[in-house]
């Protein structure tokens, strides 16, 4: 069982609305997994139905070997052991950050420490401002402390790191790896696709509430295998062309300027590149 | 560790709700003041007496306490909980493990804490300012008790249930609020209940308030006053009976109703 979350043939509608079409998907123990899609495509219903916030019309869901959708007390044992991190909230602005993580501590079997999670979002400095004055960039990490003081072996978060500015962001990365290297599986929806390319083991890109392909961001669509552009400078004018083979013809260019090639830069198709080229057919 | 429990988490969020009561000052004014400024209007205006030793005061406090069961229940909860149900507090608690059961304990314990300072002002108020006299004999006191204890929770399960009523968290102030002043205004709390046109009184007596209201009155009047009211005597296990109607009918809507997040 490393299978953390798997999901075949799911469906749901809203009234006239197919959300979510026929998806599959299976999400290995200790990998950051990055879902990616248009508005309107079915991430957000996805994951609500892994996360236990929605019924399904059909389809089998297992999530950490339980199904999202069982009522009652019995989901209990399965909250213990997964963290959600939600978009926006603006609750608890009149609790302290420590009376806030320490508070949900109380819920959890095994919760961390209130105090090391506080440290471990940044928020150390924070521990006894209220929830109101904290700015967008902390209050989220505040999010993130909450969704993690149970232990978690699953953590959800839905684009995290929307208003943060690039050092946050980048602070906010680490945490993740972080959690990662103690072992947690990350599900993660965003917008950002340098994001999902710094942080993502593998993307999976969804559209029309199917998923079109799943693979390393590195070889997304074909990007690992796609032409390079090798563009350089000769004279006056700047070269570029297309190859399948740029280390041959970088070799040759060598040997044509007798050594450094000028301006020589090799690109391949970036994510959002090969990510709009996908969605670019079926934008509406 | 062990596994905590419905109840230790219930009491961990009671103590937080009552916390973060304490610590808006808008609410902690408008419930718990608004009643000791009302009384002290009306027991400024009002310095009549309605009945051999009965002033105005006297028969105002026991509507006042009455009130004071819906305020803290009915219209804390079923203003508040919209507004968490939009700030997404309640879908953060879904997606834990916390038990449903300890939301609402946690809103209990805040509903029961308010009330009973809200119960403990009035009467201190009462008897210090408007010569208001406490209850004599034991029984009285223990009928308050009971009065209170079931009012409440009565009164809370309806705020619970309610609160899915208004559209929005800031709306529901003005969906909510109107419907407890009209109550208060037909259940006798303002005026003599016996006083108010008959229409106003059955359509009272459809509702827990004017219970709480007439069982509040066989606490603090009187007994010689019993024959001044509608039924003449004080219908006390007509109001047990009633009251406990109402918390049932409420346990169910809430239980059928009660929503995590806005749809």
């Amino acid at each position: 069982m490393s299978k953390v979350i798997s999901v075949s043939q799911l469906h749901k509608k809203y009234g006239h609305t197919q959300a979510v079409d026929g998806l599959d998907l299976e999400i290995e123990q200790g990998e950051i997994f990055a879902l990616l899609g248009p508005n309107g495509a079915g991430k957000t219903t996805t994951v609500e139905i892994l996360e236990g916030f929605r019924d399904r019309d059909s389809g089998d869901v297992k999530v950490l070997g339980f199904d999202p959708a069982t009522k009652g007390s019995a989901g209990q044992g399965w909250r213990d052991r997964i963290g959600i991190v939600l978009q926006s909230t603006q609750d608890a602005g009149d609790l302290t950050v420590y009376e806030s993580v320490s508070h949900f501590a109380t819920y959890y079997k095994n919760p961390k420490d209130a105090r090391d999670v506080i440290e471990l979002v940044g928020l150390t400095e924070k521990s006894d401002a209220l929830g109101r004055t904290l700015s967008g960039g902390q209050r989220r990490r505040l999010d993130v402390a909450l969704g993690i003081i149970g232990s978690p072996e699953l953590i959800f978060l839905d684009e995290p790191t929307t208003g943060f500015d690039p050092e946050a962001r980048r602070a906010f990365w680490n945490l993740i790896r972080t959690l990662r290297n103690e072992g947690a599986t990350i599900v993660l929806t965003t917008h950002y696709l340098d994001e999902a390319e710094a942080l993502a083991d593998r993307v999976a890109v969804i559209i029309k509430g199917q998923i079109v392909e799943i693979a390393p961001p590195a070889e997304l669509g074909g990007r690992a295998t796609s032409l390079a552009t090798i563009s350089w400078r000769d004279g006056a004018q700047v070269c570029s062309e297309k190859s399948a083979n740029p280390t041959e013809r970088v070799t040759e260019l060598a040997a044509q300027f007798g050594g450094e090639i000028p301006e020589l830069s090799i690109k391949r198709a970036s994510l959002e590149d090969i990510y709009l080229e996908m969605i670019g057919g079926h934008d509406e | 560790m062990n596994k905590p429990t419905a109840i230790s988490i219930g009491i961990q969020r009671g103590k937080l709700e009552i916390k973060q009561f304490m610590r808006q000052r808008e609410s902690v004014v408008f419930t718990m003041l608004f009643p000791l400024i009302l009384l002290a209007i009306f027991g400024s205006v009002f310095s009549n007496t309605i009945a051999d030793g009965v002033t105005f005061s006297q028969y105002f406090v026991a509507g006042m306490i009455a009130s004071g069961l819906v305020n803290t229940g009915f219209q804390q909860l079923a203003i508040m909980i919209p507004l968490e149900r939009d700030f997404g507090t309640l879908k953060r608690l879904r997606g834990t493990p916390m038990p449903a059961s300890s939301y609402f304990l946690g809103k209990a314990i805040l509903v029961t804490v308010s009330m009973l300072v809200q119960v403990a002002l009035l009467l201190a108020a009462g008897v210090a300012f408007f010569g208001v006299n406490l209850p004599q004999s034991a029984d009285k006191w223990l009928l308050l008790a009971a009065l209170l204890i079931l009012g409440s929770a009565c009164s809370t399960v309806l705020g619970i249930a309610f609160s899915n009523v208004p559209k929005s968290g800031r709306g529901a102030s003005a969906v909510v609020s109107p419907v407890v002043i009209v109550l208060q205004f037909f259940s006798g709390v303002f005026f003599v209940f016996s006083d108010l046109p008959q229409w106003m009184q059955q359509v009272a007596a459809i509702f827990p308030l004017k219970w709480m209201t007439q069982g509040a009155r066989s606490v603090f009047l009187p007994d010689s006053f019993a024959t001044r009211e509608v039924a003449g005597n004080w219908e006390t296990g007509r109001t047990f009976a009633i009251i406990t109607t109402w918390l049932v009918l409420g346990l169910i809507w809430a239980i059928r109703s009660f929503k995590w997040e806005r749809d």
